[in-house]
C-alpha cells in the first residue's frame, strides 16, 4: 500500500527530525531476540504460574531433575538416571556431579531436598503444588542420590518434575530468584527492563556449553499483535513462537524472509457447559449442543483455518489419541429436535466468555449456531479477573469457552462437583485413577483412549479444537520447537544456518 | 495570593483524599482474586491461602486501607502482588519516560496547534483555512492508535528510519530519543487537532476587536500582529484546553505505550489491572490524579499570569 505514497505526501517534520539519524544496526551473530505476548511477573516458576516466566526461566537458566523434548518425552536432566522399584513407589535419582549454580555454589543432593520440601511445604505457593501431592518424602541418601517414595503410584510423576514448578533452587538464591534467578542452566539471567526487554547471556561452564550456538537472547515484550509483526518486519524480532494473530500469518508467509509454523499445545479449546446446573445436566443437552456446533466453521473464522478439530479432551499429537470429531456430526435438524424433546428450545442460555481472541471469536459464531438450532444465545464478554472469579471459582456460568493448556490434564473431570464444570461421575473418577497409576505404557494408552471415548459418548462439553501453535520466526534461524508439549521451550538449541 | 495557593493545596488534597477512598473502594469490590490469578488455574486452594496471607488479603478492608494510606504518607506505597518489588520502585523506574512521552506530546501540540490555529485564522474563510480545518477534523476523527500503526509501518517497517516501538533504556540518549519520536508525533498530532480548532476560534474572536484593526492601521506587519497581539488575547481559552489536553495526554499514553510497547506507568497499569495487582493500581491512580489536579492548578495559576484582570481581581 505504500509504494503508491509519493515521498512528498509522507515526508512531515519527521523526515527532519529522523533521516539523518543512521539505520539500526542488524543483529550480531549469535544473538537472537524473540519475542513474547506476555511478559514475566517474577522470574520465579516456582511460585507464580505465568507462562512467560517458564518460556524465560524453566530449562534455560534453571534446571530440574528430568526434562521433556519436543515429543513429550522425559530425558535425564539433573537427575543423570533414576531406578523405579517394582511397586513403583520408590525412586532413586543419581544426579550429576560437578555441576553448579550460576552464582558458583555447588549443586548436590540437598538442593534437591530443599527445592522439594520447600514446594511441598504448608506455607507454599507453589502453582501447581497438586504435582508433588503424590510425594511422601525426600531424602538424601548420598552426596548426589536422592530417594523419593510416593504415597501412590503416579505415571506422570517423571514427567511432572520436569516442570518449572519442579525447578531446583538453592537455599542460598532462593529469596532473590523473583528479580536474579539462580539456576544450573545454559544461560544466565543478564538483565530485565521491565515492561521491555529481558537478556540472557551464554553460561560458559554449563556441561553442554560447547553446543550452544547464541551468546546472547533477549526477550522482548510484545503483546499487541500489530505491532509485533511490524517488529518482525522491521528486524527488531528474529523469532515470535506463540504469534497471537492467525489472520495475520499470510504475509510472513508471502515473505522469503520468514519462516512460518504451525504447530500443536497442550491446550484443548472447550465450549465448557456447567454440568450442575439445568439444562446441562442432561446429558441429550449436551449432546444436542454438541450437534448444533460446527468445528468446521468455528476453526475457519475464529482461527483462519490453523486449527486441528477435537472430538474429546486430548490433544491429536499424543500418543493415544482417537478421533472422535465424528461422534456428532453437525445436524442443526437433530440438535433443534432434542431441544424441543427437552423443552429447553426458545430458552436462553449465556455464554461467558474470557477476553482472548480464540474465545471471543468463537463465541460469535456459536452463538449464531445455536441460535440456528433454536437457542436463544446471548454472549456476555467478561474480564480475566471477573472469569476466574464468577465462572472458575463460583461456577455463576451456563457456558464458557477457555483453553486448557496443561499437559495430561483429562484429571480436570476427575476434580468433582467443586470443579468449574460441576461435574462428577465416580465411573470416570475411577478411570482417571487407573490412568494416572498405570505405569504400562501401552496399557496406560488403552486407558486414555477409553477416558477420550467417555467425555465424548457424556458429551461433558462441546469439544472445539486443539490451540495451535503458530510461529514467525526469521527463516536462517533453526533449532526451534514447532509443537510445544509443555509450557517451556529450550533456547540453547536455537542457532544461525550457515 | 496566598490565601489563594492555601485554598489549592486544600482542595489538591481533599481531592486526592477522595480519589484515594473511591480507588480503594472500586478495587475491591472488582471481582477477582489476585492470589488466582498468579498462582493460576492448577493451583490448590492451600497455596492460594498461603499466598493471600502473606499479602495480607484476608485482613479486614477498613484496616487494609488504613494501612495502605498510612505507608502511603510515609512514602511506602507497599509491596506489588504480582511483581513483588516495592510499589514505588516500579513507578520511579516508569515515571521518567512517561512524564517525558507527555511533554515532548504537549510541546508538539502546542507548536503544531498554534501554528496552524493561527494560520487558518489568518486565512479565515480561503483555502489555507479550510484546508487546515479539514486537516483538523481528520485528526479528530482517526484515533491514535490507528494513526500509530500507519507511521510505524510507513517510518519503521517501510522506510526503518526508526525503530518500531521498545524503549533502550535512558544510557543511550540518541536511542532513546529516537524510540520516542513515533510515539510523540502519534500523541500530538490527534491532540493538535483539537487545540488548532480552538485556537483558530479564539484567535478570530480577538481579531475583530478594535486594538487589532488599530494595529494593523499602525502598520505592524500581518504576522507581529497575530503573534503579539491576537495570540496573548486569545490564550485563555487556549490554556484552558492545554490543561485538559495534559491530563488527556498523560492517559493517552496508556494506549501509545501499548501499541509502541513502551515500558513506561501506562503500560504498568494495563499490566496491573490484568495481574490484579490492586495495590500497584491504586498507586497509579492517585498518580495520574494528582498529575491531573496538578495540571488543573498550573492552569489557574496561568490565568491570572496572562490576564491582568484576573489578577486585579484577586488583589
Amino acid at each position: 500500500m505504500f509504494a503508491r505514497l509519493k515521498p512528498c505526501t509522507a515526508s512531515l517534520a519527521v523526515l527532519a527530525l529522523s533521516g539523518a539519524l543512521s539505520a539500526q544496526p542488524a543483529l550480531a551473530k549469535g544473538e537472537v531476540s524473540i519475542g513474547f505476548q506476555q511478559e514475566p511477573t517474577t522470574l520465579d516458576p516456582t511460585s507464580d504460574a505465568t507462562a512467560a516466566i517458564d518460556g524465560i526461566v524453566t530449562h534455560n537458566i534453571m534446571e530440574s531433575l528430568t526434562t521433556v523434548n519436543e515429543a513429550g518425552e522425559v530425558l535425564p536432566d539433573l537427575a543423570e538416571s533414576w531406578t523405579i522399584s517394582d511397586d513403583g513407589l520408590t525412586y532413586v535419582f543419581t544426579l550429576r556431579e560437578g555441576v553448579k549454580y550460576h552464582d558458583g555454589t555447588d549443586f548436590d543432593a540437598e538442593d534437591v531436598k530443599f527445592s522439594f520440601d520447600r514446594a511441598m511445604a504448608e506455607d507454599s505457593e507453589n502453582p501447581t503444588k497438586g504435582i508433588f501431592k503424590p510425594i511422601a518424602a525426600v531424602e538424601v541418601t548420598g552426596p548426589h542420590e536422592v530417594t523419593m517414595t510416593l504415597n501412590n503410584k503416579d505415571a506422570f510423576f517423571l514427567f511432572n518434575i520436569a516442570r518449572g514448578d519442579a525447578s531446583i533452587v538453592a537455599p542460598e538464591s532462593v529469596e532473590t530468584n523473583k528479580s536474579k534467578p539462580v539456576g544450573t542452566g545454559p544461560y544466565v539471567f543478564d538483565s530485565w527492563t521491565r515492561g521491555d526487554r529481558l537478556t540472557l547471556v551464554r553460561n560458559p561452564d554449563h556441561r553442554d556449553a560447547d553446543k550452544v550456538a547464541m551468546d546472547k537472547v533477549t526477550f522482548r515484550f510484545i503483546s499487541d499483535p500489530a505491532a509485533a509483526s511490524a517488529a518482525l518486519m522491521a528486524g527488531e524480532l528474529d523469532a515470535y513462537p506463540g504469534f497471537p494473530a492467525p489472520e495475520m500469518l499470510p504475509q510472513f508467509e508471502a515473505d522469503p524472509r520468514f519462516a512460518v509454523v504451525v504447530g500443536s499445545t497442550e491446550g484443548e479449546v472447550i465450549l465448557a457447559m456447567n454440568n450442575a446446573k439445568p439444562p446441562f445436566d442432561n446429558v441429550e443437552v449436551r449432546r444436542a449442543i454438541s450437534h448444533a456446533i460446527d468445528r468446521a466453521a468455528i476453526i475457519d473464522g475464529a482461527m483462519y483455518g490453523r486449527a486441528t478439530p477435537i472430538g474429546s479432551f486430548y490433544p491429536p499429537h499424543g500418543p493415544a489419541y482417537v478421533d472422535l470429531t465424528a461422534r456428532y456430526p453437525h445436524d442443526v435438524a437433530k440438535a433443534r429436535e432434542i431441544f424441543e424433546t427437552a423443552g429447553v428450545d426458545g430458552s436462553t442460555m449465556t455464554l461467558r466468555v474470557p477476553p482472548f481472541p480464540y474465545a471471543m471469536r468463537s463465541a460469535e459464531i456459536i452463538q449464531a449456531q445455536l441460535t440456528e438450532a433454536g437457542i436463544d444465545a446471548k454472549v456476555e464478554n467478561v474480564e480475566w479477573g471477573f472469569w476466574l472469579d464468577e465462572i472458575y471459582k463460583k461456577q455463576n456460568y451456563d457456558m464458557t469457552i477457555i483453553a486448557h493448556t496443561s499437559p495430561n490434564d483429562m484429571g480436570n473431570f476427575a476434580r468433582g462437583k467443586t470443579y468449574f464444570y460441576g461435574f462428577e461421575d465416580p465411573e470416570f473418577t475411577a478411570l482417571w485413577d487407573s490412568i494416572s497409576t498405570e505405569s504400562d505404557e501401552a496399557k496406560r494408552v488403552s486407558l486414555l483412549q477409553d477416558g477420550q471415548k467417555y467425555l465424548a459418548d457424556n458429551a461433558i462439553h462441546g469439544f472445539l479444537f486443539q490451540m495451535p501453535q503458530l510461529g514467525v520466526y526469521d527463516a536462517r534461524l533453526q533449532g526451534y520447537w514447532s509443537s510445544s508439549p509443555v509450557l517451556f521451550e529450550p533456547v540453547a538449541n536455537l542457532s544461525w544456518a550457515e | 495570593m496566598s490565601y489563594f495557593l492555601a485554598r489549592r493545596i486544600a482542595g489538591f488534597l481533599l481531592t486526592l483524599f477522595v480519589v484515594s477512598i473511591v480507588v480503594f473502594a472500586v478495587m475491591n469490590v472488582l471481582p477477582g482474586d489476585p492470589a488466582l490469578t498468579i498462582l493460576g488455574l492448577d493451583s490448590t486452594e492451600e497455596a492460594r491461602a498461603a499466598l493471600r496471607g502473606r499479602l495480607g488479603l484476608d485482613e479486614p478492608v477498613v484496616q487494609r486501607y488504613l494501612a495502605w494510606i498510612g505507608g502511603a504518607l510515609h512514602g511506602d506505597l507497599g509491596q506489588s502482588y504480582s511483581f513483588d518489588v516495592p510499589v514505588s520502585g516500579l513507578i520511579a523506574e516508569r515515571l521518567p519516560l512517561t512524564l517525558s512521552l507527555a511533554v515532548s506530546g504537549m510541546a508538539l501540540t502546542i507548536g503544531l496547534a498554534l501554528t496552524m490555529g493561527l494560520t487558518a485564522a489568518a486565512r479565515h474563510g480561503r483555502a489555507g483555512d479550510w484546508a487546515i480545518m479539514l486537516l483538523s477534523q481528520l485528526g479528530i476523527a482517526v484515533p491514535a492508535f490507528w494513526l500509530s500503526m500507519l507511521l510505524v509501518l510507513l517510518f519503521a517497517v517501510k522506510l526503518r528510519w526508526l525503530p518500531p516501538g521498545g524503549f533502550p533504556g535512558w544510557g543511550d540518549p540518541v536511542a532513546a530519543a529516537r524510540s520516542l519520536v513515533l510515539p510523540t508525533v502519534a500523541l500530538a498530532l490527534v491532540q493538535s487537532a483539537v487545540l488548532a480548532r480552538v485556537t483558530r476560534s479564539a484567535a478570530l474572536e480577538v481579531m475583530r476587536q478594535d486594538f487589532v484593526r488599530t494595529a494593523r492601521a499602525t502598520g505592524f506587519a500581518p504576522r507581529h500582529v497575530l503573534w503579539r497581539h491576537v495570540l496573548p488575547n486569545a490564550l485563555v481559552p487556549i490554556v484552558t484546553i492545554v490543561g485538559l489536553q495534559f491530563a488527556g495526554l498523560v492517559t493517552g499514553t496508556i494506549v501509545i505505550e501499548n501499541v509502541f510497547y513502551l515500558p513506561g506507568l501506562g503500560r504498568l497499569l494495563f499490566q496491573s489491572i490484568a495481574n490484579r495487582d490492586l495495590i500497584t493500581v491504586q498507586a497509579l491512580v492517585m498518580l495520574f490524579a494528582a498529575i491531573v489536579v496538578t495540571a488543573n492548578f498550573l492552569v489557574d495559576i496561568a490565568y491570572v499570569v496572562i490576564d491582568p484582570r484576573l489578577r486585579a481581581q484577586r488583589a
